[in-house]
């Protein structure tokens, strides 16, 4: 078991974002993350990264408990976070970006191999390694966002709301990208509110409904389920 | 705007043409009345640029009937493939009327209704100024046929090529430029109108040959063998070197100014890492700068005799540093969590306090309340039979503080901290999930900032050889934060280029004293509106905010 989430509890303030999530991702799987807005998926992976901290509960990384660790710390044992919102260093351009990426990182033979390997899952960005961020477009940035996430070599990538925003075009681009990461060895957890696409690629899906799991299953699974279908695919 | 249609037949059909012109117009002449009634022309009409020919006053006021006629033809000429010569002269023509029109509205009508009781500056002296001391009637005709005759030249000017009109402009710069400094300098009472034409025409044939020469050298340059290139630029670097060092020889007048820019500098150079590397917005710089003055104080000054030393300056300085350096973490700790505007007043809260700790009752007896502290030793004491003053000496003690300062910015701008400072001002967040220690780095940026700031309050402290709660208010964050801000937030040289312009300009016009703040504002307003990356930007800078512009 890579990833241990044992009842978490969140709190904004006084507000109970979370209310005792419990799951579990394995080594090498796709595990998904489905619900509404306000359902708890952001502040679920912001725990998991150490951006909050839990109140009660707690998260193990291969065994070794990490809900009390700043994020700096995190992102050491091999959690990498792809931000909502694509959030990349406007002012810095693609390159520094990635560079910033493998923040962690002193090996600089095995950084350079994962340089190569992001532009070429994204050829797109080794075109504007000069530009500056803030300057590219949704797609790009998200391109930008992914790839920077995996210079950190992360075992467990957290990927929130990678298609928010995009042409459905990208988004197909996007959902082939992280199946090829995952192909390549990296866990993934994705926090979606497109299910459709989430469910198709993921091995496991969680439901998140008001900071409650109400539902979980493989990926076919869920797909299949009239409930799912009703709320969050749209179909009847 | 009907009789303007009337009297060219050209524009009858599409009066609406000329309607941008006359808002133009419009805009001068509030401006112009603006600067009148702020007293800026009156303040310094004494203060002749050409001997017994024109003032600086006048030149300010010119300067508007100059700029705003430009404007007017460039308006005119907008979307046209071919400057319409006519069109624009007339332009220009119409902008310098309108002016005038608003400057003779104001003498004729100020006294009627009494403007004076409102406006001070409204007085029998300003009206003298502007009817060119020939009364009401002959002198506002005058006022008239100038102002139109000004507004068509500068669009004149607008008509000239490109290369020419950049000349004729930087020689009808040179000429104030040259004679301020003459009479700041050296004691002069303005320039012979004889010389302003020498300078005239000298700036113009420079700046005119100016671009192909540099064009030319450096590609002469760049043919050359590496060796040799970099042997011609360390020749350049050793050459600007002694310039700087001989600067104080221009006497002890201009040493003291340049002390107050140098201090500036170093000033900037420190807050121009908390705000342009890191992003943190600090107004409380100037207790830094407080704390390192008084450090040295309490250590070296007679007066103060609980510490039981009595170090010499040089021996103080590291111990001021050290206080400044810790007193930045100890802000740094509590406003950890805060970002943007309430670290902006969290920090100003701060800057106030230890003023108000020096200036308080209770701590009198130990750094001596509103009296200060006297008596500090100078960092470098003039040499026995040297007929040097002692701003002189320590305009050498200040540039070694600069390069200190400037080494250590360019350094850590480019060091993997710089980087880290970079990305956490872009995004706190994100920089820490992607493991940066957002503690540490942001405590870096407070403590290298304080130390530097410290630093240049050791060099203060002697400068002065006294220390007063006072001399730390506000108004000194302010200025920093301003200079920085011209020259280009996160720049280096920038920094300098800011201290130059907005704190050097002033101390050559003292009059001007009393309308600094003005225009700082004004200068602030233009800046972000015009220049927003500042008069010496950072690359990166630069590209973010004119990428628009090459789109």
């Amino acid at each position: 078991m890579l990833l241990h989430i044992d009842s978490i509890q969140t709190y904004y303030g006084s507000i109970q974002a979370l209310k005792g999530i419990s799951f579990t991702v394995d080594q090498g799987e796709i595990v998904t993350l489905i619900g509404a807005n306000g359902a708890g998926k952001t502040t679920t992976l912001h725990t998991l990264s150490g951006i909050l901290h839990p109140r009660h509960g707690s998260i193990f990384f291969e065994g070794q408990p990490i809900h009390t660790m700043p994020p700096h710390a995190v992102v050491r044992l091999g959690i990498a976070h792809s931000p909502e919102g694509r959030r990349v260093f406007g002012r810095l351009t693609v390159a520094e970006n990635l560079d910033m990426g493998a923040f962690v990182r002193r090996d600089k033979a095995a950084i350079k191999q994962d340089l190569d390997r992001v532009y070429t899952l994204f050829p797109r960005l080794k075109e504007r390694q000069k530009q500056l961020a803030g300057t590219l477009s949704g797609g790009e940035q998200q391109m930008l966002a992914m790839g920077r996430a995996l210079m950190a070599s992360p075992r467990l990538l957290l990927l929130d709301e990678p298609s928010m925003g995009l042409a459905p075009i990208l988004v197909d681009l996007i959902f082939e990208t992280i199946l090829e990461i995952n192909k390549q060895g990296v866990t993934v957890l994705l926090v979606e509110q497109n299910a459709l696409m989430a469910l198709s690629i993921a091995s496991r899906a969680y439901v998140l409904e008001t900071g409650s799991i109400i539902l979980s299953g493989t990926g076919k699974e869920l797909l299949n389920n009239p409930d799912v279908m009703k709320a969050y695919l749209g179909m009847e | 705007m009907t009789a303007t249609s009337v009297r060219v037949p050209m524009a009858a059909s599409q009066g609406n043409r000329w309607s941008p012109v006359i808002k133009i117009g419009l805009l001068g002449g509030g401006v112009a009345i603006y600067l009148a009634l702020v007293g800026i022309l009156t303040a310094l009409a004494n203060r002749m640029i050409i001997t017994k020919v024109i003032s600086l006053g006048q030149i300010i006021l010119l300067s508007v009937f100059i700029i705003f006629g430009y404007m007017a033809a460039q308006r005119a000429a907008a979307g046209q493939a071919k400057r319409p010569i006519v069109r624009c002269l007339l332009s220009g023509a119409i902008a310098g009327l309108l002016i005038s029109l608003f400057l003779s509205a104001l003498v004729v009508i100020a006294p009627i209704i009494n403007l004076r009781s409102v406006f001070i500056n409204a007085s029998p002296e300003l009206f003298d100024l502007l009817t060119l001391g020939r009364g009401v009637p002959d002198g506002l005709l005058l006022l008239i046929g100038i102002g139109v005759a000004v507004g068509a030249l500068s669009a004149g000017l607008f008509l000239l090529p490109d290369r020419l009109r950049r000349s004729v402009g930087m020689g009808l710069l040179a000429i104030p430029i040259v004679s301020i400094l003459n009479s700041s300098l050296f004691a002069g009472r303005g320039i012979s109108a004889l010389q302003a034409a020498a300078v005239f025409v000298i700036a113009l044939v420079i700046t005119f040959f100016w671009q192909p020469a540099r064009t030319a050298t450096s590609q002469r340059l760049s043919a050359l063998p590496t060796k040799q290139q970099r042997a011609v630029a360390t020749l350049a670097y050793i050459i600007l070197g002694i310039g700087v060092l001989l600067l104080p020889l221009l006497g002890p007048y201009p040493a003291e100014i340049l002390d107050t820019v140098g201090l500036y500098i170093l000033l900037g150079l420190g807050l121009n890492i908390v705000v342009g590397f890191a992003g943190l917005l600090d107004l409380g710089y100037v207790a830094f700068f407080a704390l390192g003055a008084y450090t040295v104080g309490i250590l070296t000054s007679p007066e103060i005799q609980w510490v039981g030393v009595q170090l010499t300056w040089w021996q103080a300085l590291p111990f001021a540093v050290i206080v400044g350096t810790l007193a930045g973490v100890i802000l740094g700790i509590p406003v950890l969590q805060m970002r943007g505007d309430y670290l902006a007043i969290v920090t100003l809260g701060f800057g106030e306090i230890i003023r108000l700790i020096f200036l308080s009752d209770w701590l009198k007896p130990l750094v001596g309340g509103s009296n200060g502290i006297t008596r500090i030793p100078r960092a470098l004491p003039v040499p026995a039979g040297s007929r040097l003053s002692d701003q002189q000496m320590l305009f050498y003690v200040i540039l070694a503080g600069i390069l200190v300062a400037a080494f250590i910015a360019t350094r850590l701008k480019y060091s993997r901290l710089g980087r880290n400072w970079a990305a956490m001002r872009e995004d706190e967040d994100v920089a820490q999930a992607m493991g940066i220690n957002l503690v540490r780095t942001k405590l870096m940026a407070f403590a290298t900032g304080a130390g530097l700031s410290a630093l240049s309050g050791a060099i203060f402290a002697s400068k002065l050889t006294s220390v007063y709660p006072h001399s730390f208010n506000l108004l000194v964050s302010i200025n920093i934060l301003a200079v920085i801000i011209v020259g280009g937030l996160g720049s280096i040289p920038g920094v300098i280029v800011g201290a130059l312009v907005l704190v050097g300009l002033p101390e050559l016009l003292r009059e001007f004293a009393e309308y600094r703040l003005l225009v700082y504002g004004a200068v602030l307003v233009f800046m972000m509106l015009k220049r927003p990356e500042g008069l010496l930007p950072e690359a990166r800078r630069k590209l973010e905010l004119h990428e628009a512009d090459e789109a």
